[in-house]
C-alpha cells in the first residue's frame, strides 16, 4: 500500500488523468476521458451531467468497483491499482457505502438483514450486526420497519433502508448514484435531508450524482462532466470554506 | 464469512426459493430413492435364495450326470439304481445317500385334481433334507423294496386335494394309479423355483415302474460336516468317473450354489445400483442447470453483495453451499421415501427387499459429492461476476 508522503490527512478520492474505456464489439467507447479530481474527507459533492457523459462510470471507479484503463486513483491515500480484488472487495466493505436510484435491496428478505449484509462480509456477529443494523435503521426513521420485506415497502422506505445499509458499516464516504431519480418530490427530500444530516452530524463524505439542479444545489460543490471530462467544478457560495485546509475529518 | 453464515444465507435463499429448490431436488430425490429401493430389492432377493438353499439341509451333495454350469444343456440321466448301490458304497454310510427321480403327473382324488411333480425317492431322504413331516409317517425301506403305492403330499397338495379332510389313509389316483397317503409334509415355500410343497413323494421304484424307465435323475449325498464335503465330493465324483470313463458327472454342494448365486444376484443388484446411480447423476446435471439459472437470475444480487463487500470466495462458497444443500437435503429426503417404500415393498408385496447400510452410505455420499461437482462451475462463475456488469444489468 501507498500512503501519501504529505503530513495533511489523505483526500477521500485523488484521481490523476483517469480514463475508462470500454470494448464495444471492436470499437473502443471512451467513457472516461482523463479525469483528474480531489474529493477531501467529508465533502458533500454532486456530480452532475447529461446521460451518457461518465457519471456513473466515474462513480464505479471511485467505489472501487471498477478498475480505470488508465490513470491514478487513490482511496483514502491508497492507491487502487495495488490492491488486487480481494483487497478491494474488503476497501469496499470498509469505507465506502453505496446508494443506487433502484435501491438494490434482496426483495425477499428483511430490512433488518438487508441493512446487516455488510457486517456479514466484515465478519461481524450475529447480535451485533442486528444491533447495529437496527439502530442504522431507527437512525433512518425506520426503526418500526426492521422485519418488513422491501417488496412490502414504498420507494421512500425502500431507499431509506438502502441509506441505512450504507451507514451500517461507519463508512468515510457515501456513493448514491441518483438516489432520488426514482422517487417522488417528498421522497426524494428525505433521502437528501437523510444524506445531509449524514454529512453534517457523522462527517461522511458524500457523492451524488444527479439529474435534478435543486438536489445538486443542496450540494456544496457541483462538479459537472460532460463527455467523459469535467467541464466545470463550483462550489455553492452557502457551502461552508473548503476543506482542502484539513478542518474536517 | 463464517461457514455458519453461508449456510444460513444458502438456507435463506433455498427457502426463498422454494418451488425451484423442490423442483431441482426431485432429481436427486428420485435417484437416491431409485439406489436405496433398487439395492434393497436386490439384497432381499440374494436374501431369500439363501435362505432357501439353506432350507434344503445342511451339508448336501448334489450328483447328477453331465456337467453343471450355467447355460450348459441339461443332459440324458443314464444313472440307474445300481449307482446308487455304487455310491452307497464309495461313501461307506448307505443312509446319507438318496435319490430322486422326477416327473410332472396329475393327481386326483374324486373330482379333485391337481398338476403335481411327482418325485420318487426312498427311505433316507429325511436323513440328509430338511423336510418336517407334518402328519403320518416318512416312507419306510420295505415301502421302497416291495414298491409299494404309498405317497407323502407336499401340503399345498394336500390341500388342495382335501381341503379340512384328514388325507392320511386315503386313496388318491397318480397317472391313472391308486395311491394311499401315508404322510404330509410340512410347507417349506420353493427353491430355485421348484414350489416343493406342490411335490408328492413315492418310492422310487414305485415311480419307475410308473414312468416306464429305470432311469434316476440325481443322487443326493449328505456329508457328515463341513469339513467333510469336499473331499467327500471329489471322492463321489472320482468314482463315477472312473465307472463310465466316457460320460461326466457333477456334483455340486449348497456353498457352491450359494457363492454362484450369490455372485450373480450381486452382479444383479451392482447393476440396479449402477441405473440408479446414473438417474442420480442426471439429477445432479439438473442442479447445475438450476445453479446456473439462478446464478443468471441472480446476477443483480451477486453485483449488490460483490459492492457491499463480498469476495470472489464468499459468493462462491456461498454457491457451492447452496449446491450441496440442495443436493445434501435431496438425499436426505430420498433416503428417507426409500426405506420407507422398501419397508412397503416389503409388508405389501411378495418382493423381498432388504435394506442395507452401504447403499444408504453410498446415495448419500454421491448426493454431497454430486452438489460439489455439479455446483463448482456455476459457483465459480458467480464468484468471478463484475461487480459494475451486475449492477448494471436491469
Ligand atoms: N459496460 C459498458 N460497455 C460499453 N459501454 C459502456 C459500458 N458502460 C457504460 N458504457 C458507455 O459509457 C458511457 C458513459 O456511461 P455512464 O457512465 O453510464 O453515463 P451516465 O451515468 O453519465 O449516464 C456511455 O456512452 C455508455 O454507453
Ligand atoms: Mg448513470
Amino acid at each position: 500500500m501507498t500512503t501519501e508522503p504529505s503530513a495533511t490527512p489523505p483526500a477521500a478520492f485523488e484521481a490523476i488523468g483517469l480514463t475508462r474505456s470500454y470494448d464495444l464489439e471492436g470499437v473502443s467507447v471512451d467513457a472516461l476521458r482523463g479525469v483528474d479530481l480531489r474529493i477531501e474527507q467529508g465533502e458533500f459533492v454532486a456530480i452532475v451531467g447529461p446521460s451518457g457523459s461518465g457519471k456513473s462510470t466515474l462513480m464505479h471507479l471511485l467505489g472501487c468497483l471498477d478498475r480505470p484503463t488508465s490513470g491514478v486513483l487513490r482511496v483514502g491515500g491508497v492507491d487502487v491499482s495495488t490492491l488486487d480484488d480481494t483487497h478491494l472487495a474488503e476497501l469496499r466493505n470498509q469505507t465506502i457505502g453505496f446508494v443506487f436510484q433502484s435501491f438494490h435491496l434482496l426483495a425477499r428478505t428483511p430490512a433488518l438483514d438487508n441493512v446487516a449484509l455488510p457486517l456479514v462480509y466484515r465478519g461481524v456477529g450475529r447480535s451485533e450486526r442486528r444491533a447495529r443494523a437496527e439502530a442504522a435503521l431507527t437512525a433512518v426513521g425506520l426503526g418500526h420497519r426492521l422485519g418488513h420485506r422491501p417488496s412490502q415497502m414504498s420507494g421512500g422506505e425502500q431507499q431509506r433502508v438502502a441509506i441505512a445499509r450504507a451507514l451500517v458499516g461507519d463508512p468515510q464516504v457515501v456513493l448514491a448514484d441518483e438516489p432520488t431519480g426514482n422517487l417522488d418530490t417528498r421522497n426524494g427530500e428525505e433521502v437528501m435531508n437523510l444524506l445531509e444530516h449524514l454529512n453534517a452530524d457523522s462527517g461522511v463524505a458524500v457523492v451524488l450524482v444527479t439529474h435534478e439542479a435543486d438536489v445538486a444545489g443542496r450540494a456544496h460543490r457541483q462538479i459537472h462532466v460532460r463527455d467523459g471530462l469535467i467541464e466545470l467544478d463550483s462550489r455553492s457560495r452557502t457551502a461552508p470554506a473548503a476543506t482542502t485546509e484539513g478542518d474536517a475529518g | 464469512m463464517r461457514t455458519a453464515e453461508a449456510l444460513r444465507m444458502a438456507l435463506e435463499a433455498l427457502r426463498v426459493n422454494r418451488l425451484r429448490s423442490t423442483l431441482t431436488m426431485l432429481g436427486v430425490i428420485i435417484g437416491v430413492l431409485a439406489v436405496v429401493i433398487l439395492v434393497a430389492i436386490g439384497t432381499g432377493a440374494k436374501n431369500a435364495v439363501e435362505k432357501e438353499i439353506a432350507g434344503l439341509g445342511s451339508n448336501i451333495i448334489l450328483v447328477v450326470p453331465g456337467q453343471v454350469g450355467l447355460g450348459a444343456a441339461p443332459t440324458q440321466s443314464r444313472l440307474d439304481l445300481t449307482d446308487v448301490a455304487f455310491v452307497r458304497r464309495v461313501v461307506g454310510d448307505p443312509s446319507k445317500v438318496t435319490v430322486a427321480v422326477n416327473s410332472g403327473e396329475p393327481v386326483r382324488v374324486g373330482r379333485n385334481e391337481v398338476f403335481a411333480t411327482l418325485t420318487g425317492t426312498d427311505e433316507n431322504m429325511p436323513n440328509i433334507f430338511d423336510r418336517p413331516l407334518r402328519r403320518g409317517r416318512y416312507m419306510s425301506a420295505t415301502d421302497v423294496e416291495t414298491r409299494r403305492r404309498v405317497t407323502v403330499l407336499g401340503a399345498e397338495v394336500a390341500a388342495k386335494l382335501f381341503g379340512d379332510v384328514d388325507p392320511i389313509g386315503r386313496q388318491v389316483t397318480i397317472a391313472g394309479v391308486r395311491f394311499r397317503v401315508i404322510g404330509i409334509y410340512e410347507t417349506v415355500g420353493s427353491t430355485f423355483g421348484v414350489a416343493r410343497d406342490q411335490e408328492v413323494h413315492v418310492p422310487v421304484t414305485t415311480a419307475q415302474r410308473l414312468i416306464g424307465l429305470p432311469r434316476i435323475n440325481g443322487i443326493a449325498v449328505g456329508a457328515s460336516g463341513p469339513d467333510e464335503i469336499e473331499s467327500l465330493q471329489s471322492r463321489v465324483v472320482a468314482a463315477l468317473d472312473a465307472r463310465y470313463p466316457d460320460e461326466k458327472f457333477s456334483a455340486v454342494t449348497q456353498t457352491q450354489l450359494l457363492g454362484t448365486i450369490g455372485t450373480v444376484l450381486s452382479m444383479l443388484t451392482g447393476v440396479l445400483a449402477a441405473i440408479a446411480g446414473i438417474s442420480l447423476l442426471v439429477g445432479g446435471v439438473g442442479v447445475s442447470n438450476i445453479m446456473l439459472v439462478s446464478v443468471r437470475e441472480r446476477t443483480k444480487e451477486i453485483g449488490l453483495r460483490k459492492a457491499l463487500g463480498a469476495r470472489q470466495r464468499d459468493v462462491l462458497w456461498q454457491f457451492l453451499i447452496e449446491a450441496v444443500l440442495l443436493t445434501t437435503i435431496g438425499g436426505l429426503i430420498g433416503i428417507l421415501l426409500g426405506v420407507g417404500g422398501a419397508l412397503l415393498i416389503q409388508a405389501l408385496s411378495p418382493v423381498p427387499a432388504a435394506i442395507t447400510w452401504w447403499s444408504i452410505a453410498l446415495a448419500f455420499g454421491v448426493s454431497v459429492g454430486v452438489g460439489v461437482f455439479f455446483g463448482v462451475a456455476p459457483a465459480r462463475r458467480a464468484g468471478r461476476l463484475d461487480p459494475v456488469v451486475a449492477l448494471r444489468s436491469e
